[in-house]
């Protein structure tokens, strides 16, 4: 057992039962967020003081129908609860049910406390009671479940100190199960299963042989006898079902006796909003229309705090350069670190942005409705009416939307939603789009009013969105997976979004971005810099060969210095690398020095505008496009003697950059959420070949 | 002809009366899914499916498959 002073308490419900809220005001800001030990469902902790010398370790697992899980996140509570040697099995179980839901949400508790931990019922949501017209004989309730119940609004911040005193006093809670299922169900089946395991609670064991996961943490001898016990999986499949039956059986004799819910008293709020909301015209045009301002909120609003961002990182820069002694250790923090932490922080607001928008559709019950409405529309895709989630988290940032991926629950789908939503034109992906376009689209207008850049911008979301869905056609009929179909959505009640709960989800989520992916692109982005900054001898003496030149002896010093740093990088290390792909480039139609950009950005693109800057010695330090611009506009292709970015490489270029995998985040999640190489591997070299095909094809139609 | 959840009008209601075990998830009988109890088609969806249904208090949506799997008393 734990210690003492520290209860460990597992808070698990429904989803949409009000449970993060309760968890939000146990524990306030006394929050963590990490990973479980392997995966990568996060595991939200906090702390909450219950007397003056004890206090509750919080867990608030993902929520769940059932013990029986049928997502990644659903088994998550399965594991934490069989393991009693794991670290956060709990001392004492929490359940929240809401109180317009109780039927459905006390299966959940009927499971649980079959478990025989102490556990505790939480009646969420009870400021609706007067309402819906509800009565509710708690005495009554607590004698049929044998439970300790507490009354809560966790919204209204009502019942949160009962909890606590109750959760401080766990230990006088009943760990006796409510109904006699197994002896409904099959006695002697039961019996025996008790006999092969008999230092586990019987309800445990059962768990055990019902899934198909391994369980690790059981020892060798377990292992076989589970397995043995599984062969039999029809009949298991039938005592499943059975036992279901039962629980429903009991609960409904329970509720009965001590609830009564008045059926006058509804309103049909819901009812109007639905037929509204999923109508076969309005649905999709009011769909359509958040998506337009979603849009319009990560590419307009969110520029201003990028702007600023990338200043300040800019002048941060120059700030080191000029208060820190020259040297490599300078260089290493103002062209490397501080440029790398501005590259991550630069997509906090388009991200937050996005964030708060899904979480404010899901905390109103909207999402359900969207993924009611767009289901039939994406099966055709191979995908699932959840897969549109994704799929819009990806226009901002492909990391969090694969995550996003994980309530799916058919394998198939999920995999196809995983492998696709690279191809959304991600943030990242906008610098380069804007430079390029600048560079070959004339800034004119059509009809009047149509600006001609802007259209091209529009045609390449287009283009990814296109991709996207070509894509999961293709893979519908090419991956032979078997997974049956389990798609059961629950549609929730309407609700008015918390506050409070959107700026933790948001927090959260941004956090998560940033250590997460933010590592990867920092570490790669010092690698850059060093591979750009060191060299072999050829890099060494770069001074002196460039000063002893016979063209650069009446040159300015500041002149001279750019062409030191020019004639530096084609010697770096990076500059070797781009000379060694060149062959291979050039029929999209790029020299080495783009091959450089296309090197450096393989592992965030939006690395390729800086990177150019960097090629083209644009001092880096005024951070203005117009410059790098004009740069790259007056440079010249001395095999033709015409401009380097003409139309055909700028086309090329932008393909390329549409299909190509290029971000090592993206890369590494989808390794982790799928948990094996082979989904990675074949998104990079079939994207890979995507791009280079049809970026060589464009290059020569053009030219 | 037996009648299931996929032969509702919008509004109708109707007893489960049998659920074909093998092909329906176990999920669908957890949240409330259950025969002799009474489900109502709310809504559908603008291409007919999925299914908007009310079943034991739960609002679900399943799919027109799931639900031509559950077959109700006439």
């Amino acid at each position: 057992m734990s210690n003492d002073n520290v209860v460990k308490v597992a808070l698990i419900g429904n989803p949409n039962t009000g449970k993060t809220s309760l968890f939000n005001q146990l524990t306030g800001l006394k929050q963590k967020v990490g990973n479980y030990p392997g995966i990568t469902v996060e595991k939200k902790q906090g702390f909450c003081k219950l007397s003056e010398t004890v206090k509750a370790e919080v867990t608030d697992l993902p929520g769940t129908y059932s013990i029986n899980p049928t997502s990644m996140d659903e088994t998550l509570v399965l594991e934490t609860l069989l393991n009693e040697k794991s670290e956060a099995f709990p001392d004492v179980i929490v359940v929240v049910v809401d109180i317009e839901n109780i039927k459905r949400n006390l299966l959940l508790f009927t499971q649980l406390k079959d478990l025989k931990i102490p556990t505790i019922l939480v009646i969420n949501m009870i400021d609706q009671m007067k309402r819906k017209g509800i009565n509710i004989d708690i005495e009554k309730l607590e004698k049929s479940l044998k439970t300790k119940i507490v009354l809560a609004s966790a919204r209204k911040k009502i019942g949160v100190d009962l909890l606590k005193e109750a959760i401080l006093d766990y230990k006088s809670v009943d760990t006796t199960p409510v109904g006699k299922i197994s002896e409904k169900i099959d006695k002697e089946y039961f019996a025996n299963l008790k006999n092969a395991f008999k230092e586990f609670p019987l309800y445990k064991s059962w768990l055990l042989i019902t899934q198909q996961n391994e369980f690790d943490f059981l020892s060798d001898e377990q292992k076989k006898l589970v397995l043995k016990f599984r062969e039999n999986l029809e009949c298991i499949k039938r005592y499943q079902h059975k036992e279901t039956i039962f629980r429903y059986q009991i609960i409904n004799e329970v509720l009965n006796e001590s609830f009564h819910i008045d059926a006058s008293k509804a309103t049909d709020l819901r009812g109007i909003l639905d037929r509204v909301l999923t109508h076969k015209i309005f649905g999709y045009l009011i769909f359509a229309a958040i998506l337009l301002f979603i849009f319009q909120g990560i590419f307009d609003w969110a520029t201003y705090p990028m702007d600023i961002i990338d200043n300040a990182f800019a002048s941060l820069s120059s700030f080191v350069k000029t208060v820190m002694p020259p040297g490599s250790f300078t260089n290493l923090i103002a062209e490397g670190i501080i440029p790398g932490i501005g590259g991550v922080i630069i997509f906090i607001p388009q991200i937050a942005i996005l964030f708060t928008f899904i979480s404010i559709l899901e905390e109103t019950g909207y999402m359900s409705r969207v993924v009611f409405l767009m289901d039939k529309i994406m099966r055709k895709f191979g995908m699932s009416g959840k897969s549109v989630i994704p799929l819009i988290s990806g226009t901002a940032c492909a990391i969090p939307a694969i995550m996003a991926s994980r309530n799916i629950s058919s394998w198939k789908e999920r995999l196809i939603t995983i492998l696709v939503v690279p191809f959304t034109t991600c943030s990242a992906r906008l610098p380069v789009y804007a430079i390029l376009i600048a560079l070959i689209i004339p800034d004119k207008r059509i009809f009047g009013f149509l600006n001609l850049q802007g259209l091209t911008m529009m045609a390449m979301y287009l283009l990814g969105f296109t991709a996207a869905i070509t894509s999961s056609i293709l893979l519908h009929h090419l991956l032979k997976i078997k997974s049956k179909s389990l798609f059961v959505i629950e549609m929730p009640n309407y609700k008015i979004p918390s506050l409070k709960n959107i700026i933790y989800e948001v927090v959260e989520k941004t956090k998560a971005f940033v250590f997460g992916a933010g590592k990867i692109i920092l570490a790669l982005s010092v690698v850059l810099w060093f591979l750009a900054s060191n060299g072999p001898s050829s890099f060494k003496n770069a001074e002196e060969t460039v000063t002893e030149m016979p063209e650069n002896k009446n040159i300015n010093s500041a002149e001279l210095q750019k062409k030191i740093a020019s004639y530096k990088l084609e010697n770096s290390y990076i500059g070797y690398m781009g000379k060694t792909i060149e062959p291979v480039i050039k029929p999209m139609g790029y020299d080495w020095k783009i091959g450089i950009a296309l090197i450096s950005s393989f592992a965030a693109r939006e690395v390729f505008v800086g990177a150019l800057a960097t090629i083209y010695n644009v001092d880096s330090d005024d951070e203005n496009t117009g410059t790098i611009k004009e740069r790259m506009a007056a440079e010249i292709n001395p095999d033709t003697g015409k401009k380097r970015f003409d139309f055909p490489t700028g086309i090329s270029l932008l393909l390329f950059y549409a299909f190509a995998m290029q971000c090592i985040g993206t890369l590494a999640i989808v390794k982790r959420e799928t948990n094996s190489w082979v989904w990675p591997l074949l998104q990079l070299v079939g994207m890979g070949i995507l791009a280079y095909v049809s970026a060589v094809i464009a290059f020569n139609i053009f030219s | 002809m037996f009648k299931t959840i996929a032969n509702l009008k919008i509004g109708e209601k109707a007893f489960i009366e049998k659920l074909c075990l093998d092909n329906i998830p176990l999920k669908l009988l957890e949240m409330g899914c259950l025969p002799g109890i009474e489900v109502q088609l709310i809504q559908k969806a603008p291409m007919q499916d999925p299914l908007y249904i009310k079943v034991n208090g739960s609002h679900l949506a399943i799919r027109i498959e799931t639900a031509e799997k559950i077959t109700l008393v006439k």
